[in-house]
């Protein structure tokens, strides 16, 4: 079963590197033979001469990065991608998330879905989809709300997770809480999955927890495909009898970062913390013998659900990456409220100064628009603030 | 990648060019060590031979995306015979003989009414010779003729002919003691136009650009002649004019203002970024460029203590291109466009630094817009642009209009004006009303700190 990752805009093309390289080398790393073919079955294909090859599709609105990411690749001399696969114009959608989505993603839309279909057609059998985008810029935002649209329509059937970059909240790009708004507003509608990280806290893991002095893009660029590889790799379900491949993605989580240690439950400052679902996913020694019950407990979860519905745990006796044994939590539940309100709240405040909005109508987005985003996204919050009461 | 074009107008606007040229062919042939034509050189310089080179790959010919406009012939005939000459072809500069007298009219109606074809012709033959063409650099000071009028007019061309290109402005404002007398109608009149038509201006203002120099001069003393001279040797154009410093400083900004969009990076910042997020109102695109380090003298440390202070020095009044009061700054946005070796945490230990005092206006508290460039300007391990869409510009306005009616009150020189066909009087009261209408936008945002606001109530979710 294999998965075709879509990196979108500048910072999907880093961070699809970063996991590339993470899966690869976990993956060749040691005598794993099973863990390695499954893991490189999924993610990688191999040419005649066994190089393998991502099964990546590359897309941006500006050369810069792409270009950058096949010569890097190219030199490392470990995996590569198909330049085929790489579609770039040369003029970046400008931070504008109508550009993106009412102009640049139809403009291009036969162009993407031949490289898609090329792609997809490489698979044995396609699992679904994985996204990579941040959700603040414009190609990443706008184009990627349009090709998640346009998988949508293709491949109603196949699984559509978008793992998306929070911006940091004094933010690289001012209009930065519009573009979110606008985007979680559309792929909450046509996603399975959103996968978060935010950018704060991927920098709190560097600077608190990795003490790295500067911290550059790169590094927290690492820590997000380390954490997105615990997720992605090979692992043993409950019914899986043993069988790797048949790590199953496409429910509904959303991931906290790192594993629930209490260094980490600190940072996140979260303490009645109300789930849909966790899933823990344990690799490397002891994980057999592991005590899980902490989230055997009913408290953790929305009053109408059991805990053994709502938690469940992959394991892997196989260590990921060099670490002894690593704990990963993927969890669906109230924590990332805090942070979209807070996107909600600067985003409306701005909408109410009608501040920006010629920007983005001038690409044919209309008030109406913004508003069913904000109902939207409004609506997400509300859904998951009841989670805690007991109605 | 995607290409610009320059448009430089009258005597100021292209003696800042002739600077650009010099120093951007300098920034080029310092990072394109092989010598081969590629996207990041393509951006400003066009290559005659197609994208193929010389036998051994090495670039033959280059010219600059560039067109150049006077009303007179001694300053461009002599850029032509300079060195820089031969990056420029006959077909991209257009002279007049006559001049226009210092007088926005004669450049704006008479000019642009006769050469307004040629013009057009080859504006669009620079445009053709882009694959994306992106942005449009207008540079023209503001108190002569033939920059703030015929300059002015070419922004109206360029908005009717290029719909979909940014028009970016880089207006020379006089200073208070402009030699030009009738200075403040000049820049009355064209300003109107630039709040109409541009996309983006960015503010620069020729006593500001002294005070820049002074600073440098004092700072490096002793270093700062030996330092020169190294430097009139990079240069092309030989020995240096009265302006050359000052409009050095004009294009080391044009360079950091586009280097993110030319050179890599891991936090690009696109040309059309600029206005996308600095601009929030159509007609508040007036930007307060300050860069840092000022000169082209090399500084030898790159400390995290040097990076900081150049963080710092952004945001006091002396390393601004035109002079406002930051104490009475709220900002709108801010855009920090880094190059050199600078990472994210040296970034947000800055902004976290400096935020206290920075106000921003209320529904845009974290305004900041950031890049990062990895390639830093030659000489220097760093560099540091901010440009500040802030109200502080409002008093600079206010200063302006306050010139201009005291000679309009006694209507000073009008006849000059209104005798050239065109112009009619009224022209000087609509760009007093657009001013005062700019003013007031600006006044009632500053009006509306402090006032407690109910913030807007949020939408209501049914349960
Ligand atoms: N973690 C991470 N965030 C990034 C990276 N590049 C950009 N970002 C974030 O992405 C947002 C800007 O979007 P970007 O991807 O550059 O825009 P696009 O190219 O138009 O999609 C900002 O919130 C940045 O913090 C990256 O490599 N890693
Ligand atoms: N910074 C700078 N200002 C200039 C330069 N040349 C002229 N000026 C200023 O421009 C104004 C006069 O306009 P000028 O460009 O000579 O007129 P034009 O040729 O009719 O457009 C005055 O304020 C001068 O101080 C120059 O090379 N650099
Ligand atoms: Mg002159
Ligand atoms: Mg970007």
């Amino acid at each position: 079963m294999s998965v075709v990752t879509v990196q979108l805009g500048q910072c999907g093309n880093q961070v699809g590197l970063e996991l590339f390289d993470t899966l690869y080398n976990d993956a060749q790393a040691g005598q794993r033979k099973t863990y390695a073919t499954a893991s490189c079955g999924r993610f990688f294909h191999q040419t005649e001469h066994g190089e393998h090859v991502a099964r990546a599709v590359l897309i941006d609105m500006e050369p810069k990065v792409i270009k950058q990411n096949f010569s890097k690749t190219a030199k490392s001399g470990k995996w590569k991608y198909d330049n085929a696969s790489g579609f770039n114009q040369r003029q970046g959608t400008g931070n504008n998330w109508a550009n993106g989505f009412c102009i640049q993603g139809p403009r291009h839309r036969e162009a993407v879905e031949d490289i898609l279909r090329r792609e997809v057609e490489r698979c044995d059998r396609l699992h679904g989809f994985l996204a990579l985008m941040s959700v603040a810029g414009g190609t990443g935002s706008g184009v990627g709300t349009h090709v998640t649209q346009c998988l949508r329509d293709v491949y109603p059937k196949s699984f559509i997770v978008n793992h998306l970059i929070w911006p940091y909240r004094t933010g690289e790009v001012i209009v930065q809480n519009y573009n979110s708004v606008l985007t979680l507003g559309h792929l909450y509608q046509l996603s399975d999955g959103l996968l978060v990280h935010e950018n704060d806290t991927a920098h709190r893991i560097c600077s608190q927890l990795l003490h790295i002095k500067d911290i550059s893009i790169a590094d927290i660029n690492k820590v997000i495909a380390h954490q997105l590889g615990t997720v992605l790799q090979p692992a043993l379900t409950a019914d899986s009898n043993g069988v790797y491949s048949t790590n199953p993605l496409g429910i509904d989580w959303q991931l906290r970062p790192l594993a629930v240690s209490e260094r980490t439950r600190s940072l996140t400052g979260s303490n009645v913390n109300t789930s849909l679902a966790n899933l823990l996913i344990l690799r490397g020694k002891d994980v057999f013998s592991a005590e899980t019950g902490i989230f055997d407990d009913a408290a953790l979860y929305s009053s109408w659900l059991s805990p053994k519905d709502a938690f469940k745990i992959w394991k892997c006796p196989v260590s990921f990456n060099k670490y002894e044994k690593t704990a990963t939590l993927v969890s669906n539940s109230q924590a990332l409220i805090e942070p979209l309100d807070n996107m909600v709240r600067k985003a409306w405040s701005m909408f109410a100064a009608r501040a920006y909005i010629h920007q983005y109508t001038k690409f044919g987005i209309s008030e109406e628009d913004f508003l069913e985003s904000f109902t939207f996204t409004e609506q997400i919050i509300s859904s998951y603030s009841q989670l805690g009461c007991n109605v | 990648m995607t290409q610009s074009v320059i448009v430089q107008v009258g005597q100021c606007g292209n003696q800042i060019g002739c600077r650009f040229w010099d120093l951007a062919l300098r920034e080029h042939a310092h990072f394109n060590k092989k010598g081969c034509y590629d996207d990041t050189t393509g951006t400003f310089f066009h290559n005659p031979n197609g994208d193929s080179c010389g036998d051994n790959g090495r670039i033959q010919q280059l010219k600059a995306r560039a067109v150049l406009l006077d009303m007179e012939e001694g300053v461009i005939s002599e850029i032509l015979k300079g060195p820089l000459g031969e990056i420029f072809d006959s077909t991209q500069l257009l002279t007049g003989v006559s001049g226009a007298g210092n007088n926005w009219a004669v450049g704006h109606m008479t000019y642009g009414s006769s050469s307004r074809d040629k013009i057009v012709d080859q504006l669009r033959k620079a445009a053709e010779q882009c694959h994306c063409l992106q942005c449009f650099f207008l540079i023209h000071s503001m108190g002569g003729g033939t920059g703030s009028g015929l300059g002015t007019k070419v922004l109206r061309l360029l908005e009717d002919e290029f719909p979909e290109v940014c028009r970016i402005v880089i207006p020379v404002y006089p200073s208070v003691d402009d030699d030009v007398i009738v200075s403040p109608y000049n820049s009355m009149l064209a300003t109107r136009e630039l709040t109409e038509n541009a996309d983006c201006v960015l503010l620069v203002e020729n006593q500001a650009l002294v005070e820049m120099l002074k600073m440098e001069y004092a700072c490096h003393g002793g270093q700062h002649t030996k330092s020169n001279k190294v430097s009139a040797m990079d240069r092309l154009t030989g020995p240096e004019k009265p302006f050359d410093a000052m409009n050095d400083i004009v294009a080391n900004m044009l360079l950091n203002l586009t280097s993110s969009a030319r050179f890599e990076g891991s936090l690009n910042m696109d040309l059309n970024e600029i206005a996308m997020n600095l601009v929030p109102f159509p007609r508040l695109h007036y930007l307060v460029p300050s860069l840092s380090p000022v000169s082209t003298l090399p500084r030898v440390s790159n400390s995290t203590r040097k990076l900081d202070k150049l963080f710092s020095d952004v945001f006091s009044k002396r390393y601004q291109l035109i002079k406002t009061d930051p104490k009475r700054s709220l900002y709108l946005g801010c855009a920090l466009m880094l190059r050199g070796n600078v990472h994210m945490s040296d970034l947000h230990r800055n902004i976290e630094r400096l935020k206290p005092t920075v106000p921003f206006v209320s529904w845009n508290p974290d305004g900041w817009k950031t890049s990062l460039c990895s390639v830093p300007p030659v000489g220097h391990s760093q560099s540091l642009l901010a440009l500040a869409n802030t109200t502080a510009i409002k008093s600079t306005f206010m200063e302006m209009r306050e010139r201009f009616c005291k000679l309009y009150r006694k209507k000073a020189h009008l006849h000059h004006y209104l005798q050239v066909e065109g112009m009619e009087e009224s022209l000087f009261s609509e760009a007093v009303t657009s001013l005062d209408s700019l003013i007031e936008e600006y006044h009632d945002l500053d009006a509306s700190v402090g006032k407690l606001m109910p913030a807007a109530a949020r939408l209501k979710i049914a349960k």
